[in-house]
């Protein structure tokens, strides 16, 4: 029970934080887009570099985890480049059409705006059609 | 406290708070990704008896499912109780841009109404390009297997080249959306 309310917890700290930063707003997309402010770059730019922290000093001091003991989960990604750039690209689209990403959109639907709904179950659908393609496309 | 919270949030407090999330997520043993709920509701929905990619035990992902149900709660309570109504600052040339393409409410709104309002969603363009967007981030997302919180936060952060490769996908995308086709759809 505990669990639920951790991760309840983190989730809710993420979505006050996405909403504030206003990195959920198509506007600060399109803005970012055209290269005409730094506020996204300062979010994203500053989220790495306490990141790349966190992580060198989780992985120095071989942190376990702090719910169950356990090694974390900081696995490297599967060498290659097709599906990250091919891959990559097709998200980059769908994220300049809606303005969001998967983390916004949840956050969107918690604002209020109820028309993002259809972003969500268009992306479910998205993510169904990748599973039957999966084996068809180059990775 | 309330009224200091309820302004916009620099970019300079908000960067280091979501490398706390990865922090948080990364020190309870699991890792920081909104689009695999995507393939986990898939799975919840019943796809893996169609396609074995979903055909995995999906309750193991639950903690995630229960993070993007705090985002959505978190969406709700800084939209209705963290939001004293401060204009955002755009640049004032997107503002000027934006209204020559017809959106009007840049920096007035959080989303343009012109694409999220009531009246406007349904309009055939307009739910065209939320349904065609929205299928590619889940399309591309999965295919690249992260998204800005998987690739660009926690992958960047681990030093992770795929990463790298994924994020420049990302922008290679999104520019060509932004300046080619976007002024001829808003």
């Amino acid at each position: 029970m505990i669990r639920v309310f951790v991760f309840l917890g983190i989730g809710l700290f993420f979505g006050v934080t996405l909403f504030k930063s206003e990195a959920a707003s198509w506007f600060r997309i399109y803005e970012m887009f055209q290269f005409q402010s730094f506020h996204m770059y300062g979010i994203i730019g500053s989220a790495l570099l306490f990141g790349m922290l966190f992580t060198f000093l989780l992985k120095r001091f071989n942190a376990k985890s702090l719910l169950d003991g356990q090694p974390l989960n900081m696995a490297d990604k599967d060498k290659s480049w097709k599906r990250y750039l091919y891959g990559g690209t097709l998200f980059g689209i769908g994220w300049a059409l809606t303005g969001a990403c998967p983390g916004p959109l949840f956050v969107l639907v918690g604002a209020g705006f109820m028309p993002v709904f259809v972003v969500i179950a268009a992306a479910i659908l998205g993510t169904y059609a990748y599973g039957a393609l999966r084996s068809k496309l180059p990775h | 406290m309330i009224d200091f919270l309820s302004q916009p949030w620099p970019w300079f407090v908000s960067g280091p708070l979501i490398a706390m999330v990865l922090l948080l997520l990364l020190w309870t043993g699991k890792t920081f990704g909104m689009s695999s709920n995507l393939r986990t509701l898939c799975s919840a929905l019943g796809a893996g008896q169609q396609l074995p990619f979903f055909d995995f035990d999906w309750k193991k992902q639950q903690w995630n499912l229960l993070v993007a149900l705090g985002a959505i709660l978190g969406g709700f309570l800084a939209a209705h109780y963290l939001n004293d109504g401060t204009p955002m600052l755009l640049n004032p040339k997107t503002v000027a841009q934006l209204q020559t393409l017809g959106i009007q409410d840049a920096g007035t709104a959080y989303l343009p109404n012109a694409l999220f309002g009531w009246e406007h969603w349904t309009e055939p363009k307009v739910l065209g390009m939320l349904v065609l967007g929205g299928f590619f981030v889940g399309f591309g997302t999965r295919y690249a297997g992260g998204c800005t919180s998987g690739h660009a936060i926690t992958g960047l952060s681990n030093l992770q080249l795929p990463s790298l490769i994924a994020v420049i996908g990302f922008f290679i995308g999104g520019l060509f959306i932004n300046h080619f086709i976007l002024p001829f759809l808003l």
